[in-house]
């Protein structure tokens, strides 16, 4: 994958097919740590402790549990290969978090990508999640929790493309607001 | 939050274009989004397929998402259901290609045979 966005684009997916009815995307930055971690937790049905062990490994991978296929071993080879980590916890019927680190400057580091074009797509087309989205850094924080926004429109579907449109905005902004100047590739 | 007041004329532009909408959707569009699908440019097609039908104001069609079709070779690939229960592939689809099947299938009901999986086999 040749952006963040992509693999959350991707992994989101593997929480989608599990059932998961709320979806935390965060990603931080932490004080004098160099480094961008990435967290997708979402309360779906969960792996038990055998899949788990094998959910990063591209051949253990059978058909009949083709829900996890490349996806998180390719994530887990961009984060590793930036100078990051990458872990997935996760307990039946509870949920997964997933969490890949990046280090900030190192030159293998994929760019974050159009993560406002690629959440919007995910809300537009999976309306009846919760998703919350969480930026920070350690000047900035920013939050869209698509629960406070149903509220707001009050009976106007979230799907709708004004209302999607905007959101893209507003994370568009949000990127800007808290990784501007932090990451190279945010203005 | 911010910029809730946004938010609030935004609700109230969606009300107004709501009401002369006819909700019952009778064309589904499907993309493959899997790592195969994702990885060969699926969520370009996705967004094209979105815009254009934003675009020309259709109001009975719905795009949404699935996971591996099966066909990864041929990826990123979308299927579309139409009301009377037929079903096109397309395949090796991009964000241009999605375009002409939205202006041709969907709006002029004449799919674009080139693009169909059946073509790409042939």
């Amino acid at each position: 994958m040749k952006d963040i966005s992509l693999h959350l684009m991707d992994v989101a997916q593997n929480s989608i097919v599990a059932e998961a009815d709320r979806i935390i995307i965060s990603m931080r930055i932490l004080n004098n740590l160099n480094k961008l971690l990435v967290e997708i937790v979402d309360n779906g049905r969960g792996m038990d402790p055998e899949f788990l062990k094998e959910a990063a490994d591209p051949f253990k991978t059978s058909r009949t549990t083709r829900e996890v296929g490349l996806g998180i071993p390719l994530l887990k080879q961009s984060a590793e290969m930036a100078g990051g980590e990458f872990s997935l916890e996760s307990e039946p019927l509870k949920g997964t978090k997933l969490n890949a680190s990046f280090k900030i400057d190192h030159i293998d580091r994929i760019p974050l990508g159009d993560i406002a074009g690629t959440v919007g797509l995910l809300i537009k087309v999976n309306p009846n999640i919760s998703w919350l989205i969480r930026f920070t850094s350690p000047d900035n924080e920013f939050i869209l929790d698509t629960d406070e926004i149903k509220r707001q429109l009050d009976g106007v579907p979230i799907e709708d493309n004004n209302v999607i449109e905007w959101i893209q905005n507003t994370i568009s902004n949000g990127v800007k607001s808290v990784f501007g100047g932090v990451l190279d590739e945010v203005d | 939050m911010k910029s809730i007041e946004e938010l609030k004329a935004i609700r109230e532009k969606a009300l107004k274009e709501m009401s002369i909408r006819d909700n019952e959707d009778k064309t589904r569009i499907i993309v493959g989004m899997a790592t195969c699908g994702i990885a060969a440019g699926a969520k370009s097609v996705m967004s094209a397929f979105i815009d254009e039908i934003e675009k020309r104001n259709i109001r009975n069609v719905s795009v949404s998402m699935t996971g591996c079709i099966g066909i990864c070779r041929l990826e990123p690939v979308a299927e579309i259901f139409e009301a009377n229960g037929e079903k096109t592939t397309y395949v090796k689809l991009d964000a241009e290609k999605a375009r002409r099947i939205v202006a041709e299938h969907i709006v002029n009901q004449k799919p674009v045979t080139e693009f169909t999986v059946g073509a790409a086999e042939r």
